[in-house]
C-alpha cells in the first residue's frame, strides 16, 4: 500500500492544481469583496475606500434586483421543466428499438454542441425573425401573422433557446440511466400485467430519481450565469435581465464597480446554495 | 436487450425518433442550407429547402471581410492550449487522488467541484483587473489560462474517475519490480490510462471551444475567437442572412463533429460520476 514516501510524493503532485485552483478562487473574490465595500466608479473618477454595506442596501432594495430575481427565476424553472420532462419522455423513446438509433442521437445530441452565441443568433435570425425566420414562414403557411418572438415575446423567446441548448444534455444523461435499469425488473412486470403507465410511475421514475437531480442542479448552475445568450438576442432589455446579467450591466455598462460587486457577492451566494445540494450527492457518490 | 419488438411497435418508435430528431436538428441544418444559398435567395418567401442555385461564395466573402482563419486560429490556440495545460496541472493530481487517497482526498475533489460553481460575473471585474496589470488583456496567453482554471475541477474530476478504474495491483506489481515512481507514472499508468486522457482531452476542448463570458469579455481585436467572432455579427447590417449561416456554420462544423464522438464522455464529464 501506500507508503510515506508515496503519500509526501503525492502531496506534492497534487500541490500545482490546489495552489492554482485556491488562488483562483480567493484573489477575486477578496476583491469583488473589498470593492463592495467601496465607492468605486472608475469612469468619474470616484474613489472611496470605504462605505460600509451602502451597496448591498442599493443593490438589494432597487426595484431592478427584485425584478431580475423573478426573471431568473421564471428563466431557470421554465427551462428545467421544459427539458427534464420532454428529456424523460424522448429518453424513453430512444431507449426503444428503432432503426438508424445512432443517427438519431446524434441529430438529438447536436444543439449541445453548438457555441451559444452560434445557437441565440441562429434562433433570433433564422428561427424567430419576423420577416424571414423559419418559424415566420409556419405562421404565414397555417395564415397567422407572423409572431416577433424577441420584442413580443422575449423571455419566452429566450427560454425556448436554452430549452433547445439543454435539452439534449438532460436527455442523454436520463438515457444513460435508463439504461442502467434491470431490464428482466421491467420484463417481470410486464409479464405480471403491469400496464406501461404503472410500470414507468412505480418502476422508470424512481429509477430516474437520482439522475433527475443531478440534471436539475447542473442545469440551474449553469442557467444562473447563462450570459451569451441574453448578450447576443436582447441585450437584457424587456425583462430578460438576470441576476448575473444585471452585474454584468453594472459593472461593465454603468461602471458602477461598488454596486455591481455587491451584487456579484449576492450571486455567488445563490449559486452557492444550489451549489451545496449538488455536493452532498456527489459526495455521498464518491462513498459508495 | 434481446427483448422481441413487434414490426409495428418497432415502425412507431422509428418513426417518432426520427421526427423528434429532426426537429431538434433542423435550426442546425437550416444554417447549413442556407450557407450555400445567395442573399436573395435565402430571405425568398417561401424559402425552397433544396432546389436553389448551391453557391460557396458567403464562405469566401466571410473569411475575406472577417478574416475568418484568425478567429479560427484564436480558438484553437486558446482551446486546444488551455486544455493541455489543464491536462497536465490535472494528472499529477488525479494521480495522487486515485492511487494515494488520503482521508481529505474527498473535500479536496469536491472543493475544486465548488470553484467550478462560482458565478463568472461575481469575479469579472477583479481578473480584468488583473490582466490588465499584468498586460494580458486580449492575449491568447490570457484566455488559455482563464479557461484553463475554469475546466481545471472538471479535468481533475474526469482523470480521477478513468484512474480509479485502473486496478492498482498493477502499480504495485510495478513497484515490486523497481519502478521508480517517475517510471511507474509514465510508464505503467499513462499507457493505461491513454483512452481516458483522450475523453479528457477531448470533451474539455468542446467546452473551451464553446465557452462564452470570459471569451466575450476579455477580449477585443486580438485574441477573439469564434464565439466572440459570431456575436460580432448581432449588430444587422442589412442583407447578412446567407453570410450569418455561413460563419455559423464553419464556427461549429469542427466541434460538431467531435461531439458526435464524445457522447459518452459527456456524461462522465459533466455527471461527475454520479450518472453511470
Amino acid at each position: 500500500m501506500a507508503t510515506a514516501h508515496s503519500r509526501t510524493a503525492a502531496r506534492y503532485m497534487m500541490a500545482p492544481a490546489v495552489t492554482l485552483l485556491l488562488g483562483w478562487m480567493l484573489v477575486p473574490l477578496i476583491m469583488t469583496l473589498y470593492f463592495s465595500f467601496s465607492d468605486y466608479r472608475p469612469l468619474r473618477g470616484v474613489f472611496e475606500p470605504w462605505v460600509g454595506f451602502e451597496n448591498y442596501v442599493r443593490f438589494w432594495n432597487s426595484s431592478s434586483f427584485a425584478d431580475s430575481v423573478w426573471t431568473t427565476l421564471i428563466l431557470v424553472a421554465a427551462v428545467l421543466i421544459i427539458t427534464l420532462t420532454i428529456g424523460v419522455l424522448l429518453a424513453l423513446l430512444l431507449n426503444e428499438q428503432i432503426f438508424g438509433q445512432g443517427i438519431v442521437r446524434i441529430l438529438v445530441i447536436s444543439p449541445f454542441f453548438v457555441m451559444p452565441t452560434v445557437s441565440a443568433l441562429v434562433w433570433k435570425n433564422m428561427m424567430m425573425d419576423p420577416n424571414n425566420g423559419v418559424l415566420s414562414h409556419v405562421w404565414r403557411f397555417f395564415g397567422a401573422t407572423p409572431h416577433d418572438f424577441l420584442s413580443q415575446s422575449p423571455l419566452l423567446s429566450i427560454i425556448l433557446i436554452l430549452s433547445w441548448q439543454w435539452l439534449p444534455f438532460a436527455t442523454l444523461i436520463l438515457l444513460t440511466a435508463i439504461q442502467s435499469l434491470d431490464s428482466e425488473q421491467l420484463e417481470a412486470a410486464e409479464m405480471d400485467g403491469a400496464p406501461a403507465l404503472s410500470r414507468f410511475w412505480y418502476l422508470i421514475l424512481p429509477h430516474l430519481g437520482r439522475a433527475i437531480t443531478i440534471v436539475t442542479l447542473i442545469q440551474t448552475i449553469f442557467l444562473l450565469s447563462i450570459f451569451a445568450e441574453i448578450f447576443v438576442t436582447t441585450g437584457g432589455a424587456f425583462g430578460t435581465r438576470t441576476l448575473s446579467y444585471l452585474v454584468f450591466q453594472r459593472i461593465v455598462e454603468s461602471q458602477n464597480i461598488g454596486l455591481g460587486s455587491a451584487g456579484g457577492i449576492f450571486a455567488v451566494i445563490v449559486a452557492n446554495i444550489v451549489a451545496i445540494f449538488l455536493m452532498r450527492i456527489v459526495g455521498k457518490n464518491l462513498d459508495a | 436487450m434481446a427483448r422481441a419488438v413487434t414490426p409495428r411497435r418497432k415502425a412507431i418508435t422509428t418513426a417518432a425518433a426520427w421526427t423528434i430528431g429532426l426537429l431538434l436538428f433542423f435550426p442546425i441544418l437550416w444554417t447549413i442550407l442556407t450557407s450555400f444559398k445567395t442573399e436573395a435567395e435565402a430571405i425568398a418567401s417561401p424559402p425552397s429547402f433544396v432546389f436553389f442555385d448551391w453557391t460557396l461564395e458567403n464562405y469566401g466573402v466571410v473569411q475575406d471581410r472577417s478574416g475568418y482563419m484568425k478567429f479560427l486560429w484564436n480558438s484553437i490556440i486558446i482551446a486546444g492550449g488551455s486544455t493541455l495545460l489543464g491536462i497536465i496541472v490535472a494528472v499529477p493530481a488525479a494521480w495522487s487522488m486515485a492511487f494515494v487517497p488520503s482521508a481529505r482526498t474527498k473535500d479536496i475533489l469536491l472543493w475544486m467541484l465548488s470553484t467550478k460553481m462560482l458565478p463568472a460575473v461575481g469575479v469579472l471585474y477583479p481578473i480584468s483587473l488583473v490582466f490588465i496589470k499584468l498586460g494580458i488583456l486580449d492575449t491568447r496567453i490570457g484566455l488559455v489560462i482563464v479557461l484553463m482554471l475554469i475546466n481545471l475541477p472538471i479535468i481533475v474530476w474526469m482523470l480521477y474517475t478513468y484512474f480509479r478504474e485502473i486496478p492498482s495491483e498493477i502499480l504495485e506489481a510495478a513497484r515490486m519490480d523497481g519502478a521508480s515512481l517517475r517510471e511507474e507514472i509514465f510508464h505503467v499508468l499513462t499507457p493505461m490510462a491513454v483512452p481516458g486522457i483522450a475523453s479528457t482531452l477531448l470533451l474539455n476542448f468542446i467546452l473551451a471551444w464553446n465557452e462564452a463570458f470570459w471569451t466575450l469579455n476579455l477580449t477585443a481585436a486580438n485574441a477573439a475567437p469564434l464565439t466572440s467572432f459570431i456575436a460580432s455579427y448581432s449588430s444587422p447590417e442589412g442583407l447578412f442572412f446567407a453570410k450569418l449561416s455561413a460563419a455559423s456554420t464553419m464556427a461549429i462544423a469542427p466541434i460538431l463533429i467531435l461531439g458526435w464522438f464524445s457522447q459518452k464522455q459527456l456524461v462522465r464529464g459533466l455527471t461527475f460520476g454520479a450518472v453511470k
